[in-house]
This record gives C-alpha cells, structure tokens and sequence, in this order.
C-alpha cells in the first residue's frame, strides 16, 4: 500500500490530508462530546451565590439575569439583599477586588418576610400576580396568606396591594427556626420556584 | 544525553530566545503583556500547545509525511495540527477552569497564530531533532516564551506608573522596552 501510494504522488497527498483530517476531524468530535460545557459555567456559579429573592433592585428583572450579565462583566455590588456578605463571595468566586455596594440599587436591610393582615383583605389577588417566587396563597375574593418559608422579602407585593394590607416584619432568626434541609432526591429537578435552586445546592 | 538536553534548553530559552533573539511571537507578546495576571495565564497555555504541538508535528512529519515522501506538504500538515491541538487546548480548558478560560478569553484561540508554534515545529526538522529533543525544544521554547512574557508584563505594570512623555505613551514605551530588553538578551549569544 504504501509503496504503491509512494509512486503516485498526488493520491498520496490526498491520502495523507484525508486522513489527518479525518483523524483531528474524530478526535475534535469526540473532545466535543466528552468535554460538553452545558450552559455558561460561570453565571451558573454566581447564580447559586445569589440570595435568590428575584426583587430586581440590581436592574435586572431576576436573579439569573445579574447573573448572566455578571459574567459578562458586570459590576457585583448591585445585590442588595445579598449584601457585604454575596459581594465578598463573589469577589472571591471572581477573583476581583470587593466593592462596597452600591447605593443607588438600595441598602442592605434585615432579612424581612411579607405578612398580609388577613381581616383587611379584600382578595384582589394582585399580590399573587407581583409575587416573583410564588409565594402568596388565595383566590379571588378570598383572603390571602403567604408563605413564610417561600417568602424571600423582595417587597414587590407592597405597591400592587389596593388597600395596603401587607407588612414587611423581621424574620424571626435563631437556633429555633433553623430546619434541616429536605433531601434533594424528594424534588424533581425543576425550577418553577426559584428558592429550589437553592434547597438543591444546600443539600 | 542529559547535557545534550540541558544545552538545548538553555539553548531555546536564553540563548536563541524565540521572542527576543528570533522575533517569533510578538502579537501575543505586545498583546497579552498588560497584566501579570492574563500573561501568566497566556504563557502556561502556550507552553501546553507549544509542547504538544511540537511533538505531534514531529510525529506527523516523521510517521506520515516522510514515509509517502510528502515533506513539502509540511507547512500545511503543521498548521492543521496546531490549530487542533489549540482548539483541544480550550475544550479542555472551557471544562476544567472555566475562569481561566475567562482570564484568556480571545487569546486561546490566538496561540493558533502564534508564528512561535510554527516555528518551533519547522526548526525541529530542520534541524533534524529526534522525538526527545523535539519535546524539549519545544518544551524550552514555551519556557523562553513564558519567562519572557512574564518579566515584561511586571515590567509593561511599573511602566503605568512611570511617568512618561507624551509622545512615548502606550504602545511606544512598550516597543522601546522590548527592543532594550532584545538587547539585553543579545548579550546571551556567545554562552554556548
């Protein structure tokens, strides 16, 4: 074979880049495959650092979002219910000097929970509809309530609410109200709510 | 053996350096050279591509080319094996140290041009290294590469701070550094 190659040079040309090519051509598909990068790594990593509250005060209509733009290059200091806390952790995950944040997205407050005074309402259901994460129970016409372990205290159903019935209170923090986190496999992988993202790295 | 391969290290790496003495390389030089950070990142993965692009040219030449008595087909064989090694490089890359991949962003892709890969490969046959001293050569290559990378970009972050004439500014400064540390690498000609 290869001395009959030898005696025509123009196949054996063709012969040698075929088969270089088609050799890289194979080991580049199978480097495709075995080295598949699903999604964007990076913005996955900062979104599970994220407090997930999905309250848009950073500009961006959701958690994901910052993230995806802090990968590209946006600034970390825009999270305010994150606070000093996210914004080191981020810098550390990023490896870029920490900020102070930044005040025109807000101040850091303390971990707050939406509570509806249920005899004022009237059952519009216009908090259920503002409500990021899927955190507020009712019908129409019926009283509402939320609940408490959804809730991320963003405040986004304070101004849709028509007769200013739900408070924003301290979340209550101690030993007490720490709970164990709930198994992983009990879920199916899916991210309608958005504090299951962060049930599923905690476990 | 083993003095043979120290001398061709030292060879490629101080001697006949291959950006300073043989002036192959500069766009990654001149372009990465801004920050410590991006050039440590660029000269670790040139000197994988470098390293392993010089080995598979030899294999390539010496197992596919000589045999069918193709060697003038080299030029375009080396290239296609170095664009697949880079290419390799940053999968690998992308999925092990996402941020690294960051880090050199446009400049992975960029070693596929690096005159310096080619180089390297097309000195090996002519200088008609065996497969060990191929690996080294290439190997001493990158590290010349690096070292040199490294020691300019410390020397492009104090220049920031220097205060510089007008005309000098930017680019300038850096191509008068290059040319005086050229120079001083010249001085490295008479070792061996």
């Amino acid at each position: 074979m290869v001395n009959w190659l030898v005696n025509e040079p123009l196949l054996a040309a063709l012969a040698a880049l075929i088969l270089l090519g088609s050799v890289f051509g194979a080991l580049l598909g199978y480097a495709a495959i075995r080295f598949k990068v699903e999604g964007n790594p990076i913005s996955e990593q900062v979104n599970a650092l994220l407090p997930q509250t999905q309250c848009g005060q950073c500009g961006y209509p959701g958690c994901r979002p910052y993230s995806e733009a802090i990968a590209e290059g946006d600034a970390i200091n825009k999270c305010p219910p994150g606070g000093e806390e996210t914004i080191q952790a981020l810098a550390d995950l990023l490896d870029v000097e920490p900020q102070p944040l930044d005040a025109e997205h807000g101040v850091e407050k303390e971990p707050v929970v939406a509570w509806i005074r249920e005899d004022e309402c009237i059952g519009c259901t216009k908090c259920i509809q503002a409500c990021p994460v899927d955190a507020i129970l009712g019908a129409a016409k019926v009283m509402h309530t939320v609940i408490a372990d959804e809730c991320t205290g963003c405040d986004l159903c304070l101004d849709p609410c028509p007769v200013d019935c739900i408070d924003l209170i301290p979340r209550k923090q101690g030993i007490g109200f720490w709970h164990w986190p709930l198994p992983a496999d009990r879920f199916r992988p899916i991210e309608v709510i958005a504090t299951d993202a962060a049930t599923r790295t905690a476990a | 053996m083993l003095s043979d391969i120290a001398l061709l290290l030292v060879g490629a790496v101080l001697v006949n350096n291959f950006v300073l003495v043989q002036f192959l390389g500069l766009c990654p030089f001149m372009g990465v050279s801004n920050k410590l950070e991006t050039a440590m990142g660029m000269s670790i993965a040139t000197t994988f591509v470098l390293t392993l692009a010089s080995v598979c040219s030899y294999l390539t030449y010496n197992y596919l080319l000589l045999p069918l008595d193709l060697t003038y087909l080299r030029t375009i064989s080396f290239i296609l094996v170095i664009a697949v090694v880079v290419q390799f490089t940053e999968m690998v890359v992308r999925k092990t140290s996402p941020l690294l991949h960051r880090v050199l962003g446009v400049f992975l892709p960029l070693i596929t041009t690096n005159c310096a890969v080619l180089g390297v490969a097309l000195l090996n046959i002519n200088q008609a290294h065996s497969f060990i001293e191929s690996l080294f050569y290439g190997l001493g290559a990158a590290l010349g590469f690096s070292m040199v990378l490294v020691l300019f970009a410390a020397m492009r972050e104090r220049l920031a701070f220097a205060d510089i004439p007008e005309p000098f500014q930017g680019a300038a400064i850096g191509m008068i550094t290059a040319g005086l540390a050229s120079l001083a690498f010249m001085g490295f000609a008479g070792l061996i």
